[in-house]
């Protein structure tokens, strides 16, 4: 077995590790030359999109939870944010990381009920979970009932409306990063190993000593925490909101869904590409609201039943690149390492015993 | 007259061939022993021929006519019956309904239920038992009656004997000449060879995916069947198998 | 009394809610589909008898007549031509291609009938109650559903266990290689299994838009509810989806006296919880045969 090691990265990756870092330093840096927010505005929405996506694909691409409940995950963060930044008087930049802890707390509970069901039962109990906040928020006079809650002036500090715009920006842009680099360390772990062992085979994966309800836990709890916090910058971003928009599926899970389906469930790229043709209808169609959801659901719904992996998967036909290197290779002489432009062989997991 | 001609067929799972060019003829009337060792790919080859598995390469000519691309759903109706291995009543239906549902396909000709009833004696006292409650060997014969429901010209029977007792084989090896009777023409997989010697007409042997002996049970001497079983040079397996 | 008068309303109500989980039931039951558009589809057959009623005048009864074999058509075909390349181990593009089309159909129907309510007038029978007590009165019209949705469920079961279309279902479910064995094409027998549910839906719709109104959007309320009278009542039992949609109803109306009386609580909101506590004791459901 001499000169054979396992790797997890190639050329291809390498450039794209490079290419995605110039990336993320041009949209850090474009706060301080577009100075009037023409660009950066609308990016926000784009960024927390691609954050909700990265974190749904973790749940449905990877552990097989297909949920339809990730706006009880905004809703939290965005009310969250509010009742700490608004009631306690907490800095509102603060509140971002309490509301995705309160997200990721009160995600215990929900996955205590919804992990009793499976497949397409899972999802539409998430969604009735999502329901549930809805409704208490309705109810809640603490929480404002059916009214519009506004993140006012005061409550937002001492901060001038240009820092302010500057650090949503960044937070959006720091969830995006962040997400996609969340999907790709969590698979790069043995929790990523768990996971690709109990999808492949669930039984299987038991008899190993995987425990597949602790693996799934612990994404579904990574996944509140970073849905919890995207839901409050969204609230810095619109700083008004009721219950029926926080907690709404139409915008926190549908278009989600439709983003990572049509970019391409599975890999940490898809949602990206996803995020990308998202922008592209949203600019064509960008007073027809029904008609948005008429075509990105009719393209997914497509898509799921042509081409599963998305636009992503059918680009990555004709040219294997993998972007992020997330799969781990077995290199050296006679396995035949990955030649430029050819498909590398992915020897899944080469003697790395799931734990 | 030659009821099934199979010519050059592969057959596999995914990456993994289990079948590789195999040639058998089955004559209407005989009964044909299909013999090899675990893994050897003879149920693979029965499912082939009742369409469960696609085939790869090679023609299944059943009664004139090429049957490699015909589903599954619609080989019954073409007189094509299988008794998977593991019997796989259905568990939700009563007995009755389970040898019922055999004739599903419609295929007209002389087995009715009472018919297989008079076959499977043992049956007629469970007939509104729920499937999943019966024996082992109770199970295999309503398998077998659930096949016979369908007026099968060719029934492929997949190891019988499977985790049954001497006796319980034995008698339902006894329906066979029934079966035979009957109008059909019987294909059976058989791990225990000498059950198999005993009622069959012509022997086919596998070994790893490939026919390795074919013959009359008269005719070829026990040492060459031991050979081909676990693929040992020809003429060394009386001391194989001592 | 208002208490009593509460849980018999419940019942009534109840009855909509097991029409409406009927076709959920069976769904999964045969294949093991998740539809989550059906919903939307009750709501589009609302609003197909809305069009059906102004355009030839009919009563929505009698409606019924042609909305249902339109739905009927539609779940064969779209089954043959589209959910049944979903069917596999993996539920996630069934539940994509489902979850879609509910989307795709509140948006078109947004489009085409605007987001106003509507309501499906069958005449003076609306108003119309039998007066049980001075407080107790039960309506025609929930009356009627009640029954309907008893006869629906009653037939359905018929049919599973006695007919040659049921035994094909039931042996399908256990077991679709085998059952191609047989010489039963389940794809077919799927499709014929998604017209049945279609069907049951556009009856629960347009039951749903005699007795109050509705919009484009309200299909996804009615998918949780069904799916919560089928959890309650247990997957694979046919009277165990009854007593779901009943327990759900009466969860509702209860609620419903909750808000009268206090000022908090609704009746979703009670159902839901209704259902998690169902689902958190008793997961199989109560009277179900197998955990899901
Ligand atoms: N569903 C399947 N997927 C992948 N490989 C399979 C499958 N079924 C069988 N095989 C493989 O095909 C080969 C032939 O199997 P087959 O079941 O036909 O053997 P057999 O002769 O019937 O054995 P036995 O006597 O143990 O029943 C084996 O190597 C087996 O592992
Ligand atoms: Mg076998």
């Amino acid at each position: 077995m001499t000169g054979h090691r396992v790797t997890r990265s190639d050329r291809q990756s390498t450039a794209g590790l490079a290419v995605s870092a110039v990336l993320l330093v041009v949209l850090f840096l474009l706060p301080w030359w577009d100075s009037d927010g023409s660009l950066r505005v609308p990016l926000v929405a784009i960024l927390y999109y691609l954050a909700l996506a990265q974190m749904w694909n973790l749940l449905a691409g990877f552990a097989g939870l297909v949920s339809i409940g990730q706006q009880m995950f905004v809703g939290i963060g965005v009310y969250t944010l509010l009742s700490f930044a608004e009631d306690f008087g907490v800095d509102p930049y603060l509140s971002v990381l309490l509301a995705g802890l309160v997200a990721a707390i009160l995600s215990l509970p929900v996955a205590a009920f919804a992990f009793r069901l499976r497949g397409g039962y899972f999802a539409i109990g998430t969604w009735v979970i999502a329901e549930v906040f809805r409704l208490i928020a309705l109810e809640s006079d603490f929480l404002g009932g059916a009214n519009v809650r506004t993140l006012t002036r005061e409550s937002l500090g001492g901060y001038s409306l240009d820092t302010r715009n500057t650090v949503t920006y960044l937070m959006a842009l720091g969830l995006a990063a962040g997400a996609t680099a969340i999907v790709v360390l969590v698979l790069r772990s043995r929790l990523g190993l768990a996971l690709r062992s109990i999808r492949d085979n669930q039984e299987g994966a038991r008899g190993l000593g995987v425990s597949v309800g602790r693996a799934k836990l612990a994404v579904w709890v990574i996944s509140a925490f970073w849905t919890g916090m995207t839901g409050a910058v969204i609230l810095l971003h619109n700083p008004s909101t009721r219950a029926e928009s926080a907690f709404s599926v139409l915008r926190w899970t549908a278009l989600v869904v439709f983003i990572a389906i049509i970019g391409g469930v599975g890999s940490t790229t898809g949602p990206i590409v996803g995020v990308a043709i998202y922008w592209f209808v949203r600019e064509f169609l960008e007073d027809a609201e029904e008609w948005r959801f008429i075509i990105l659901g009719l393209i997914a719904a497509a898509m799921a039943i042509m081409a599963p992996r998305g636009v992503y998967g059918l680009l990555q036909k004709r040219w294997p690149v993998q972007f992020f290197p997330v799969r781990r290779r077995l290199v050296g002489p006679g396995v035949g390492g990955p030649a430029p432009g050819g498909p590398a062989q992915p020897v899944a997991d080469a003697g790395h015993p799931p734990v | 007259m030659t009821l099934l001609e199979v010519r050059g067929l592969d057959a596999g799972y995914g990456d993994f061939q289990a079948l590789f060019g195999i040639d058998v003829t089955v004559t209407e009337g005989e009964t044909l022993a299909m013999i090899g060792a675990n893994g050897a790919g003879k149920t693979t080859f029965l499912r082939v021929l009742a369409g469960q598995v696609p085939t790869r390469a090679g023609s299944i000519v059943f009664d004139g006519t090429d049957i490699a691309g015909v589903k599954a759903h619609r080989r019954v109706g073409l007189g094509i019956a299988l008794v998977p291995e593991g019997r796989m009543l259905f568990g939700s239906l009563t007995v009755r309904e389970n040898l019922i549902i055999g004739a599903h396909a419609g295929r007209p000709g002389r087995w009715d239920l009472e018919a297989v009833l008079d076959v499977f004696p043992l049956i007629r006292p469970l007939l509104e038992r729920p499937s999943h409650v019966l024996s082992g060997g109770e199970q295999q014969a309503v398998a077998i009656g659930r096949a016979l429901m369908s007026n099968p010209r060719l029934i492929l029977l997949d190891e019988v004997s499977l985790g049954l007792a001497p006796v319980v084989v034995k008698s339902l090896y006894q329906a066979l000449p029934a079966l035979s009777e009957g109008g059909a023409t019987v294909l059976l997989v058989e791990q225990d060879i000498g059950q198999a010697l005993e009622v069959a007409s012509r022997l086919v042997c596998l070994l790893e995916g490939r026919v390795s002996l074919e013959g009359k049970p008269a005719e070829v001497p026990r040492s060459d069947i031991t050979a081909a079983y676990f693929g040992l040079p020809a003429g060394s397996g009386s001391e194989a198998s001592s | 009394m208002e208490w009593l008068n509460a849980i018999v309303q419940g019942i009534m109500l109840g009855g909509l809610f097991a029409l409406f989980a009927t076709g959920l039931s069976l769904a999964f039951g045969v294949m093991r589909f998740v539809n989550l558009a059906h919903g939307d589809l009750a709501i589009l057959g609302a609003f197909v008898a809305v069009s059906v009623t102004s355009a030839l005048g009919l009563n929505p009864f009698v409606s019924l007549v042609i909305v249902v074999p339109v739905m009927l058509a539609t779940g064969y075909a779209l089954q043959l031509g589209a959910f049944n390349f979903t069917i596999s181990a993996d539920p996630l593009p069934s539940i994509l291609v489902t979850f879609g089309l509910g989307i795709v159909i509140q948006n078109v129907l947004l489009e085409t009938y605007s987001a106003d309510s509507r309501g499906l007038d069958v005449g003076s029978i609306e108003i119309e109650s039998i007066r049980i007590t001075d407080a107790i009165a039960i309506g025609w019209i929930p009356l009627i559903t009640l029954i309907v949705a008893v006869a629906v469920l009653g037939a359905l079961q018929l049919m599973l266990s006695r007919t040659p279309l049921g035994r094909a279902f039931r042996a399908v479910s256990d077991d679709p290689p085998t059952a191609r064995l047989m010489g039963i094409n389940d794809r077919n027998l799927y499709a014929v299994a998604m017209g049945i549910a279609f069907a049951t839906v556009a009856v629960a719709g347009v039951f749903l838009g005699i007795r109050q109104s509705f919009g484009p959007l309200d299909g996804p309320a009615q998918l949780l509810y069904a799916f919560e009278a089928v959890v309650i009542g247990g997957l694979g039992s046919v009277w165990g989806t009854l007593v779901g949609g009943l327990l759900l109803g009466v969860a509702h109306t209860v609620g419903g006296q909750f808000e009268v009386a206090y000022g908090y609580g609704s009746g979703p909101l009670v159902g839901h919880l209704v259902f998690l506590v169902v689902l958190a004791t008793k997961p199989s459901g109560l009277l179900g045969r197998r955990a899901e």
